[in-house]
């Protein structure tokens, strides 16, 4: 139906919808492309909204000729309208955080890995691969188990104990390469070349990367069909960044939804800032580093989309900004105190970005702010350690009148 | 002296099928990609642009992407390997 052909972001080749992620001719990436002409834009919303409770409701703009279905159901995460942030930040009105930890293994890329691993169906790979800091590990085990697919999942040796867990136990092959996550991907995009699988976010990463466009329907549909004002989102490769931006695009485009394209805010730790580094300098192209911060999950020193990121930060009047680790532990704690979502590491790096941009006073009281919030709390537990007290008492009423401080408020 | 440079999948079919070439030639990079350009003509438009790697290739030695040596002029030594990659992959 709408889905045409992949082309090249680049020079604008086009290639069958096949397992295939570069050009030929310049390496450029590979996209997919639609065609929306005809399309009804009321009967596409009747649609939406009578569709299942599942990314499958934006099936219309996902790359399949029929809707796919899933093992394991993912996306409709909570759209919440943080009041008490927003008072924390000076009395900003309307900032929402939308929770993507609550997705079946709590975190965003469970959307990329249902495109990917249905469009891996279709194609008729029986193994599905990945190169992941963790989150992505995660997602690919689990939707494999679910699937009845066999399974390979590379990761960096040093990851979060959590998130290690977290992938072995769906009973996936799970390798550990001694390297950083950019050793991981080069070992991968080698093995890509000589495995007949499906590498999610190698040579199905045209598929994939679609998936980030539902973070955006979402947000635009449980809004009541209307364009936030800014976003603010983490950045590591920059697909997820490019992807949203791709998807409040199609929207107001094709008229499903009417406004301005969003400003775009992206979040780096500065342990790995090679797009915000990039951002500053006025480069349009991003000089590699080696990532050395406790968001690991961020920790992509190589970033393939930083050159897209740079030109949707810019193209929409928004910004790229850089964070410390004590800035993202702060942010965690933020967001838990004012919200009661305990987020991962990255997520404390967007939600200290989104403070950096309302301290400089940048954003109106009135505004629509959405802050995604990629990931979950419990698989990084390390950044929680030591930011909060504990009192140890004996279990007599006067231990606890010694020793425990009585709220301010009560 | 030898150096074995990998050829990516997406490039194969310029150099026959194969996943790895020889080439005889010392020095930096810029002058083991010259070698491979003599052997296979083509190559050099696919993998460069006004002298500069296209935006969307990476390169290793020794597994070491060479941005984080000295680009194009980073030394290659006797016998270690030459990596050539499409820089769009992977990601989060």
């Amino acid at each position: 139906m709408a889905v045409d052909a992949l082309k090249c972001k680049e020079c604008g080749q086009t290639y069958p919808l096949e397992a295939r992620f570069v050009c030929e001719h310049c390496f450029g990436p590979l996209e997919v492309q639609y065609d929306y002409s005809g399309m009804d834009v009321e009967e596409a919303k009747r649609k939406i909204q009578a569709g299942p409770h599942s990314i499958w409701r934006y099936s219309d703009f996902l790359p399949f000729s029929e809707p796919p279905k899933s093992a394991l159901d993912t996306g409709l995460t909570p759209l919440i309208h943080a009041t008490r942030l927003g008072e924390y930040l000076g009395g900003l009105k309307n900032v929402y955080i939308k929770n993507d930890a609550a997705n079946p293994t709590h975190s965003f890329k469970d959307r990329v890995v249902s495109v990917a691993l249905a469009k891996a169906v279709e194609l008729g790979y029986t193994v599905i691969a990945c190169a992941s800091t963790g989150n992505l590990a995660n997602a690919v085990a689990a939707h494999a188990a679910a699937a009845g697919l066999d399974s390979y999942v590379f990761i960096p040796t040093d990851l979060e104990e959590q998130k290690i867990l977290a992938t072995g136990v769906y009973g996936t092959e799970l390798v550990g390469v001694r390297g950083n996550y950019d050793d991981v991907n080069r070992l991968c995009t080698e093995l890509s070349a000589e495995k007949d699988w499906a590498f999610v976010n190698i040579n199905m990463r045209p598929y994939y990367s679609e998936g980030s466009k539902t973070l955006s329907y979402e947000v635009m549909e449980q809004l009541g069909w209307e364009v936030p004002d800014r976003v603010v989102s983490p950045i590591a490769s920059g697909s997820l960044f490019t992807k949203l931006h791709k998807g409040y695009s199609e929207w107001i485009d094709l008229g499903l939804v009417h406004g301005a394209i969003p400003k775009f805010h992206g979040a780096q730790a500065s342990g790995c800032n090679p797009v915000a580094h990039a951002f500053e300098e006025g480069k349009d192209f991003c000089q590699p580093v080696k990532p050395d911060t406790i968001a690991k999950s961020l920790a992509i020193g190589n970033p393939a989309d930083g050159p897209y990121a740079l030109d949707v930060a810019r193209g929409t009047g928004g910004t790229i900004e850089q964070v410390t680790d004590d800035e993202i532990r702060a942010g965690i704690k933020l967001l838990a105190h004012t919200t009661g979502v305990f987020t991962e590491t990255a997520g404390g790096v967007t939600v200290a970005t989104l403070k950096k941009i309302a301290d400089r006073g940048e954003i109106d009281p009135e505004e629509r702010v959405v802050v995604y919030i990629t990931g979950e709390g419990l698989k990084t537990l390390d950044a929680a350690r030591g930011t909060f007290e504990k009192y140890e008492i004996d279990a007599t009423l006067d231990a606890f009148n010694t020793f425990v401080p009585t709220p301010v408020t009560a | 002296m030898a150096i074995t440079v990998k050829i990516p999948a997406q490039l194969r079919p310029v150099v026959g099928g194969q996943a790895a070439v020889q080439v005889d030639a010392s020095g930096n990079v810029s002058q083991v990609l010259d070698a491979l350009y003599d052997e296979f003509p083509e190559l050099r438009e696919r993998i460069s642009e006004n002298g500069e790697l296209r935006r969307f290739v990476n390169v290793y030695v020794a597994d070491e992407d060479i941005r984080f040596g000295d680009g194009l002029n980073t030394e290659v030594a006797d016998g270690s390997e030459v990596t050539i990659l499409p820089a769009v992959a992977g990601g989060a």
